[in-house]
């Protein structure tokens, strides 16, 4: 089977938020990056697929260079090769600006699955994989936690609202979005760490895609923290007081105690 | 192609035999919307034209009903509702199509935008209106970085702008009479281009706990860091007279079982007292816990979303905060 996944770098779950001087991102100096959570989850369900029935796991990522780091990573962790669209300016691209950079560089790989995050950590949009499966003109699945072979294709267990879920079969190739959380994420081995300096990643522009570029459809025009019109009381003081205060409160004030 | 004037059309979905509740705050946000630019509203719905239900509509009354209606559709599959939707949108024709924020509607919104050359702006949480209407579009807003920063997003083009509407983010509104028209339409689909075969939804495990009667929720998240933490929280819920609830990182890494699961995928449960411990507040856990009568959150960053909904915060180290409020109850209980 062969897999190709897509992997974003985002910023670390506690980077510090300080909005940038153009105000529509935040300022990236001093953060740290990091694989996108539900990806390294696609990440690992492409491994076990391999594992079981052979084949090859490609990676697939689109930004600067420093995303180059989080491809190493996933090739430390498995992956065989990797496909690095390079680009400094992916902000300007909308959600269907990057989706077609990505089937752009993956349309002639005849990968019988790809696999996206559900949703990015740091946009969250929860739409490139389904858009990438339109622009391919194959089925797709999203919110899946579980991948099995099946005649012709794969079934998949999908996510429901609610703690429910259900089973959807499928034909390959297809296109699945993975949520978070199904399985235990495998970490990068010495070995793999060392073999995955040998391993080939392919960086092609934008420009080298000829993906046409067209004119954003959606764009962000500004960032801002979230006004708080919060009524929070803070309790303060040492950690002794503030739990005292709370006990008060709950007592005397909301009367659950 | 449409000899109707363009407007607003917004998509509603049933869950539990009704029209769900976040499907009638969909339509007050494209009420919202239109009024801010003179549209007037449609609403769609996938049902046979006499269904009941179509008599449930309430808020403020849309100019049309559309009863989608294809025996295809019985069963959701993306290919089969965005083959449908598309069809409407093009007889329609609005300027606006509007989803509540649900996750059918992330499964096939994304593709069906892409159909008409659109980007779906996804989990609109607030629409602000400009005067001049004609002029200035309508400015979009959406949380980016789970919670942590607003952004501000404007459609440009011409094609139809297609917003799908977060959970909670607008009120329903009170029932006002209109003329309204319920129109059928029947879509022309194929069965063989439906690509993906459902299965019937199912549970994952019997309830055994039903945090849903508990009258105080000790709720713990990520920040509890290991699982060999959690008697820690476990204590105070036991002073308390509390059920242990979690966060999805917590249930899914098995240090409890799912049905512990406050939010979007878990429980919904709005009991007394909820207390947020080491919970960031992304919306997924939100939309499980904002109906709480008290909420109390518990963290270490003060900028946690967790404290927009909060009553009361304490902003700490929880392995000094929680040991410390489990004496005090234990203090004040006698
Ligand atoms: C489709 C979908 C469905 C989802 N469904 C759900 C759902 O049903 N329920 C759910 O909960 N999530 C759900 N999620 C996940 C959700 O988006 C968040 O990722 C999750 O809620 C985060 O959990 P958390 O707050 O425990 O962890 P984090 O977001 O990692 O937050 C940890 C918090 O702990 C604080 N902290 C860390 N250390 C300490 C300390 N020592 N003392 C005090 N505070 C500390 C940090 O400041 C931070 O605020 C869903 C996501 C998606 C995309
Ligand atoms: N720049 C990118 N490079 C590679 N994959 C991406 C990129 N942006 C989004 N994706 C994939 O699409 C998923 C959904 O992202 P989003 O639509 O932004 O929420 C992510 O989890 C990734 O798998």
């Amino acid at each position: 089977m062969k897999i190709i996944v897509a992997i974003k770098q985002v910023p670390e779950r506690d980077a510090r938020i300080r909005i940038d001087a153009e105000g529509t991102w935040i300022d990236l100096q001093d953060v740290e990056f990091t694989l996108n959570e539900s990806d390294a989850y696609a990440l690992e369900e492409a491994l076990q697929l391999k594992e079981e029935h052979g084949g090859e796991v490609v990676v697939l990522s689109a930004g600067p260079e420093r995303v180059g780091k989080t491809i190493r990573e996933a090739l430390a962790k498995g992956a065989d090769r990797a496909i690095h669209v390079e680009s400094d300016d992916l902000a300007a691209y909308d959600a269907l600006g990057v989706a077609r950079l990505l089937a752009a560089a993956v349309k002639d790989e005849q990968a019988d699955l790809i696999l996206t995050g559900l949703q990015s950590d740091d946009l969250g949009l929860g739409q490139t994989g389904v858009i990438l499966a339109e622009l391919l003109g194959l089925p797709h699945a999203s919110l899946i936690l579980k991948i099995e072979a099946a005649e012709g294709g794969v079934k998949v267990l999908r996510e429901l609202e609610d703690g429910w879920f259900q089973h959807v079969e499928l034909p390959t190739p297809a296109v699945l979005t993975i949520q978070s959380g199904n399985s235990k994420l495998r970490y990068a081995t010495l070995m793999g760490i060392k073999k995955a300096k040998t391993k080939e990643v392919r960086r092609v522009t934008p420009l080298e895609l000829a993906a046409e570029p067209e004119a954003s459809v959606v764009v962000l025009e500004r960032v801002l923290l979230p006004n708080k019109q919060r009524t929070t009381q803070i309790l303060g003081g040492s950690p002794a007081e503030a739990a005292a205060a709370l006990v008060e409160k709950l007592r005397f004030e909301v009367r659950a105690l | 192609m449409s000899e109707l004037t363009s407007g607003v059309l917004v998509f509603l979905e049933i869950k539990n035999r009704e029209i769900s509740r976040i499907s009638w705050e969909a339509m007050a946000a494209a009420h919202t919307l239109a009024e801010g630019h003179g549209l007037s509203v449609d609403v769609a719905l996938v049902s046979s034209p006499g269904n009941p239900i179509f008599e449930t509509i309430h808020g403020k009354a849309p100019r049309t009903v559309y009863a989608i209606d294809h025996p295809l559709l019985h069963e959701y599959t993306a290919d089969g509702f965005a083959a449908a939707y598309a069809q409407l949108i093009e007889q329609v024709n609005p300027s606006y199509v509007v989803f509540p924020h649900t996750y059918q509607v992330r499964d096939f919104a994304p593709c069906l935008a892409t159909r008409f050359k659109q980007v779906l702006i996804s989990d609109v949480t607030g629409i602000e209106t400009h005067a001049g209407a004609e002029t200035a579009p309508p400015t979009f807003i959406r949380q980016l970085l789970q919670g942590k920063l607003n952004a501000h997003y404007r459609h440009r083009g011409t094609g139809p702008c297609f917003l799908s509407i977060q959970a909670g983010a607008f009120r329903a509104d009170a029932a006002e009479a209109g003329a309204t028209t319920l129109a059928t339409f029947e879509p022309r689909l194929d069965a063989a281009k439906i690509r993906t075969k459902p299965g019937e939804p199912f549970r994952a495990s019997a309830q055994t706990v039903d945090l849903g009667s508990a009258s105080i929720l000790v709720s713990v998240g990520r920040g509890i860091k290991e699982e060999a933490n959690l008697p820690i929280v476990q204590e105070l819920a036991t002073a308390l007279g509390a059920e242990l609830a979690a966060s999805r990182p917590i249930c899914d890494s098995g240090w409890l079982p799912m049905e512990r699961q406050v939010g979007s995928s878990g429980q919904t449960v709005a009991p007394k007292v909820y207390l947020a411990i080491g919970i960031s507040g992304a919306i997924q856990h939100l939309v499980g816990m904002k109906g709480s009568q008290c909420i109390v959150a518990i963290n270490k960053d003060e900028n946690a979303p967790i404290f927009e909904v909060a009553d009361y915060g304490i902003v700490g180290d929880l392995f000094d905060v929680v040991p410390a409020l489990t004496a005090a109850v234990l203090k004040a209980k006698g």
